[in-house]
């Protein structure tokens, strides 16, 4: 026990840069949440406080009497967290600290109950960096449907079956909804581009005032993949125009992440088994591809998210390591 | 002494326990303490962050949070605006959080009622907070300042109750204390466990089968230790201003008298009056009732031994059951050798007028062998 003690404190030590969530946590096998938790404390740095939901996220880090986080943090409860987020704020402006503020929720944390308190917390203008870990339902208690479950996916409580194909509600646009407080800074992102939403939480620290950061993390045990692939399906879902990546200041899209060839929804959706109803013979499944595939086509349109030549940023160069080091984006 | 609106005076005496932090949301009867706040800080002779949020679920919890992060945090509310808090408050105690509400007493709906009584603060009972009634606005004043001393030893969150209108909406003759006298008596205070990234931990933590009942007995007990610090805090104030508001209970009227009456908050004052109007032979012993968490069993074991009757005068109502203060207080009787008969009556609910003449039916109630041991005053059965 003492050796694997010092082995580790000095396993520590070594590494390369801060990490805010450490290992040892008891997240399932290849997290979405967990990984994207890392990343973006990773790139906070450890001059932060952090109020989280109730969620995985909470659960998986802090089972009493142990703590993955390096970090200062705070769980109330499933609801608060931009208000908890906001009195911490408030109190460091107080005392004239410049210790920055994060917020963390799942989904369910941010579209749903959490909603209100995040909506008056930017309307207040709190400078507080608020990252929704957007896994897409309810995974804590179970994978029930949440306002940010896509059409058509399977939950517990929005079954496929004779008369139901999965959800038959959309999908919040919650960026949209955000961009509307004209706050800022907002952006959505995704564990599959590390770079990318590292640069992101350090604008969003950076802005003055609230900045909200949607991660698209994947669930292996929500969305039914092996947690081998939660990296490749988080990459098509940027590539098939599903979940773009965008940037918006004060509501107006500044940039986004060109998608260099698009993939067919269905690529991203066939490897998940809360999509596999869609797979079947059955001519509503043929609808309701049809209909995921346009709203992916949407986004690209309205986004102008094709690229006409390769680019450093685009959904192929961004995060890609280079013969000679040249790291790109 | 000054001429002071009740929510004024909170409003003044919180800003003279320098909050850094005042979050709230408005309703009926507590209005007028934030905007008091409010307006002190718009002009200047306030110097705190007031956030003024967009629910009471989030006023809660903007104070939670100023108060992990160091901050004196503060927050007032009533009736629903108590309700809507309530898993916020519950954690605000289970983290041990210190921090100050004021509860301005309202009924809570449906019918839907903006006036007095104390069914919002009754609800929160076993959310483990201490809970201090304040029978007139001068207590209001003092326990307030007591409240945030007593916050910050204990380490508990403090709810101030003060009835909707009939103390806070009323003007009387003040005494406000002094800068100094506040600030000798609370002193900056630094949160023992409040975050700091020089050394970071965990707070509000998933807690197992196999540590959660210590985490409660630990609540618990410091609840049932908080006993002693509210006679020491009533004391401290005392000798700084002049002034105590009775510490856990207070014995007034005529002490040999074998009838006594138990209540909490205002109406406390009506029987005052009433008592002082009575015949010698009808004068009984009035309890006060201040701190109802922690429930000074021992307190009243001992000022009701021998008595014969006790009348629980109670504003609230636990539909279905009856009393709620009533049963506790006889369970805190029990053990007497000789322990009084029990009355318990509620009244004044929804604001229903208690005037003078309660006193007279409570007293005859007492002396009528027979006469139910649970009954709700003005209707029917009583
Ligand atoms: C008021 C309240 N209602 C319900 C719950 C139960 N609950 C805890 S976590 C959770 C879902 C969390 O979902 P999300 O925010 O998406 O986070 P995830 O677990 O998916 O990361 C629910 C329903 C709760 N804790 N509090
Ligand atoms: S259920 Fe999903 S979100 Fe929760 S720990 Fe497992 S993989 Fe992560
Ligand atoms: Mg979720």
């Amino acid at each position: 026990m003492q050796a694997t003690m010092h082995t580790l404190a000095t396993l520590r030590q070594q590494q390369p840069r801060f990490r805010g969530l450490e290992a040892g946590h008891r997240a399932c096998q290849g997290c979405g949440e967990a990984l994207a938790a890392r990343l973006v404390t990773e790139a906070a740095g450890p001059d932060v406080m952090i109020a989280n939901a109730t969620g995985c996220l909470e659960v998986f880090t802090t089972p009493y009497p142990h703590s993955a986080w390096r970090l200062p943090w705070v769980h109330a409860v499933f609801g608060n967290a931009a208000a908890v987020a906001a009195g911490i704020e408030a109190a460091l402006k107080q005392q004239q600290r410049a210790t920055k503020v994060l917020a963390f929720a799942g989904d369910g944390g941010t579209f749903d109950i959490g909603f209100q308190a995040l909506s008056g917390m930017m309307e207040r203008g709190h400078d507080v960096l608020f990252v929704c870990y957007d896994n897409e339902a309810y995974m804590n208690t179970g994978v029930q449907r949440s306002g940010s479950t896509p059409h058509a996916a399977m939950t517990t409580t929005s079954p496929s079956g004779k008369a139901r194909m999965g959800k038959r509600h959309m999908k919040k646009d919650i960026l949209s909804i955000i961009s509307a407080h004209h706050i800022p800074y907002a952006a959505t992102a995704s564990v599959a581009y590390p770079s990318d939403l590292r640069k992101k939480v350090r604008r969003g620290l950076l802005t003055e005032g609230p900045s909200f950061l949607q991660v698209h993390v994947p669930c292996p045990l929500g969305w039914g993949h092996s947690g081998a692939l939660t990296v490749e399906i988080a990459r098509l879902a940027v590539q098939s125009g599903l979940f773009p990546l965008l940037e918006m200041e004060r509501g107006e899209v500044v940039g986004t992440m060109p998608i260099r060839t698009p993939r067919p929804v269905a690529d991203y959706l066939r490897l998940q088994g809360r999509f596999g109803h869609l797979f079947g013979e059955d001519h509503r499944a043929r609808k309701e591809l049809e209909h995921l595939q346009a709203l992916a086509n949407r986004n690209i349109e309205r986004f102008a998210l094709r690229g006409s030549t390769p680019e450093r940023y685009d959904t192929e160069g961004a995060d890609t390591v280079h013969r000679g080091g040249d790291r790109w984006a | 002494m000054q001429a002071l609106e009740g929510s004024q005076a909170i409003a003044r005496t919180v800003a003279l326990c320098r909050p850094q932090v005042v979050a709230a949301y408005p309703i009926t009867p507590q209005t007028h303490i934030v905007e008091g706040i409010a307006s002190l800080v718009a002009e200047g002779q306030l110097d705190c962050e007031m956030v003024s949020v967009e629910s009471e679920h989030s006023a809660a919890s903007v104070a939670l949070g100023a108060a992990v992060a160091g901050a004196r945090a503060y927050t007032a509310s009533a009736s629903q605006g108590i309700l809507l808090m309530s898993e916020v408050l519950y954690t605000i105690a289970g983290m041990r959080v210190p921090l100050v509400m004021t509860c301005a007493n309202r009924a809570v709906s449906a019918p839907l009622n903006i006036w007095n009584d104390h069914q919002d603060s009754m609800a929160m009972r076993d959310a483990g907070w201490i809970q201090l009634y304040c029978a007139s606005n001068q207590e209001a004043i003092d326990t307030t300042v007591q409240a945030f001393y007593l916050a910050e030893r204990c380490e508990l969150p403090v709810m101030v109750c003060v009835d909707g209108f009939t103390l806070t909406h009323t003007l009387e003759p003040l005494a406000l204390p002094t800068q100094a006298q506040v600030d000798a008596f609370l002193p900056p205070y630094q949160f023992a466990h409040a975050l700091n990234p020089m050394n970071p931990w965990s707070l509000g933590t998933l807690v197992g089968p196999e540590h959660f009942t210590e985490a409660r007995l630990a609540h618990h007990q410091a609840l049932l230790d908080a006993q002693a610090q509210i006679i020491a805090a009533d004391q401290a104030w005392a000798a700084v201003s002049g002034r105590h508001c009775g510490g856990l209970l207070e014995v007034r009227g005529r002490r040999d008298a074998r009838i006594g009456i138990l209540t909490l908050g205002a109406v406390l004052g009506t029987l005052e009056d009433a008592l002082l109007a009575a015949a010698p032979e009808d004068q009984v012993r009035l309890l006060k009732l201040r701190s109802y968490r922690p429930f000074p069993a021992q307190a009243l074991a001992q000022a009701c031994a021998d008595l014969d009757t006790l009348v629980v005068l109670e504003r609230a109502l636990s539909p279905g059951a009856g009393g709620i203060i009533g049963p506790e207080v006889q369970g805190a009787l029990a053990d007497l050798p000789t322990p009084p008969r029990v009355l318990n009556v509620a009244a004044g609910l929804g604001g229903r007028d208690m005037p003078l003449t309660l006193y007279e039916r409570l007293l005859q109630w007492a002396r009528q062998p027979g006469h139910p041991p649970f009954c709700l005053l003005d209707a029917a059965d009583c």
